[in-house]
């Protein structure tokens, strides 16, 4: 019972910061039909600037805020400098700009940061704790995993729904030229959508190192995760990739915890494959096609 | 007044239009006819900024639009209704609705009940998402969101394609009477001449890229010639 509690609460919490990563291609893939394959070195290098606020003696907090602010700015700025100049040539041109940026980071992190593993503080405890004789593998630090997460998340649907704003920027995701006849500036809407998924990256990012150890290549496994995640849910779907994130996360905590922790990346791609067979489009796919 | 000077266009080496000049007057419906292919939806695009021309002008009231952004239209004046309607089908009925007052710059909540006015079926539909509706509706949907930016100058692409006969006499009554009422200039590409003349002041013929006539729609509509050699009825 124990055993069974703590799996599942690893597999939310795990599963949270793989939904995290896959909101972010998400974001991305439904406004310009674009895998980022940069995410996870753009989200490395903003958890480096978070590192280097933090060993500057400042607080956890000003590096976690430093590091969700330049992940914005990097988003943008990698829209608008990498990204803009192949708009309107076949979307493979970007793709492979991406997995360019892939290596031209790492190689940058390495650089400046080094490339020996650095140990990343926690701002809350890292041990569960116990209720009565039962330990309860719900960390401080799980809490604020799946709190800091689920609040971005709320934020974004609150922008999305509830705003001018997110209004204009699903129309410009859905249909372009409509979107440009009507008046709203498409190219300033991806460069925000562009900033917003390297927020949401850069989140994970934190995530994952918090408590742990970063190296240039520490999120090297969330893209592949984060990019099962995300192609369960659908790739289309905001929910999709959030849902698509906790049933994988919790899949392989299971599998990690009664199986055999080898066997978490066999499962991942076992999951991936099972779910096309049964839904080719994902679990939170449209039955309507549309126009790219 | 949207006048259009010496107007080129070309696809690559392929020229979609060459030398169009005429001037659709404010207040007035303006047909723009043609076979398959002559250049009326290029003709069209290249207006509101989609296609850059290789030559000529685009003036509204004057003013030069030719380098202007096609983002920029909306709030200038000029809302362009583009062909298979262009409604965004994700979004619902109100949103769309919203989108076209928000994108010009100028969304009023008023403006939204003029729309639902004219049209009550959208009304009834507003939390609907726009794939539901069927053609008529939402050709009605995408000429109520051109009217949320208050445009002086509607270019409408084909607003009769896959509809109705009954439908299309609606909607072109319903365009008819906004002219009148509030002065829109309308620049109407039409496949189907003989709708359109119904409701046109004047008239211009493309022919592979050529305007070939330009005259009152009732001197277009009575020439038999004409009829016989360019639209087809």
């Amino acid at each position: 019972m124990q055993q069974l509690l703590n799996t599942l609460l690893t597999g939310l919490t795990l599963g949270m910061v793989y939904a995290a990563f896959a909101l972010a291609l998400v974001l991305i893939w439904r406004s310009t039909r674009i895998i980022n394959f940069a995410q996870a070195p753009m989200a490395m290098i903003t958890t480096y600037v978070a590192l280097t606020v933090i060993d500057a003696d400042y607080s956890y907090w000003v590096g976690f805020t430093a590091a969700l602010l330049s992940g914005l700015v990097l988003g943008a700025a990698i829209e608008r400098l990498v990204i803009r100049p192949v708009e309107g040539k076949p979307h493979i041109n970007a793709v492979i700009l991406t997995l360019g940026l892939f290596i031209v980071i790492h190689a940058v992190a390495a650089l400046l940061f080094g490339s020996r593993y650095r140990s990343f503080p926690a701002p809350f405890g890292v041990r569960g704790f116990q209720v009565g004789e039962v330990n309860v593998a719900l960390t401080g630090f799980g809490i604020f995993t799946i709190g800091s997460v689920v609040v971005v998340m709320l934020l974004l649907v609150a922008l999305f729904r509830g705003t001018d704003l997110g209004l204009m920027m699903r129309a410009a995701a859905f249909n372009q030229e409509v979107a440009r006849l009507l008046g709203v500036r498409v190219g300033r809407m991806f460069t925000l959508g562009w900033a917003l998924a390297a927020l949401v990256g850069s989140l994970s990012g934190l995530l994952i190192a918090g408590g742990s150890l970063v190296h240039p290549s520490y999120m090297d496994s969330a893209v592949v995760f984060g990019f099962v995640a995300a192609v369960l849910g659908g790739l289309d779907s905001p929910v999709g990739a959030v849902v698509g994130g906790l049933v994988l996360g919790v899949s392989l905590s299971f599998v990690s915890g009664y199986v055999g922790s080898e066997l978490v990346a066999l499962a991942a791609l076992g999951i991936l494959m099972v779910v096309l067979l049964l839904r080719p489009g994902g679990l939170f796919s449209h039955a309507t096609p549309r126009r790219v | 007044m949207l006048e259009v000077h010496d107007l080129t266009t070309s696809y690559g080496a392929v020229r979609a239009l060459s030398e169009v000049s005429f001037a659709a007057p404010s207040g007035q419906v303006t047909a723009v006819l043609g076979a398959n292919g002559a250049g009326k939806t290029t003709l069209l695009r290249t207006i509101s900024g989609l296609v850059r021309p290789r030559s000529g002008r685009v003036l509204l009231d004057d003013r030069d639009l030719t380098r202007t952004p096609t983002e920029q239209m909306a709030a200038l004046g000029l809302s362009h209704v583009p062909e298979g309607r262009g409604v965004i089908t994700e979004l619902t009925v109100e949103e769309n609705l919203r989108l076209g007052g928000l994108g010009a710059g100028r969304f009023r909540p008023a403006d939204l009940d003029r729309v639902f006015a004219l049209f009550p079926v959208l009304a009834d539909r507003r939390r609907a998402t726009a794939h539901v509706l069927s053609g008529g509706e939402r050709q009605m949907l995408v000429i109520g969101r051109a009217l949320m930016a208050d445009p002086r100058v509607l270019l409408l692409d084909e607003p009769s394609l896959g509809l109705a006969p009954r439908v299309v006499a609606q909607i072109f009554a319903l365009l008819r009477g906004l002219v009148t009422a509030e002065g829109l200039t309308v620049v109407l590409v039409e496949q189907n001449a003989r709708s359109a003349l119904s409701i046109a002041d004047h008239g211009v013929v493309l022919n592979l890229g050529r305007l070939v006539v330009r005259a009152k729609a009732s001197v277009l509509a009575a020439d038999e010639q004409l009829r016989h050699a360019y639209l087809g009825f």
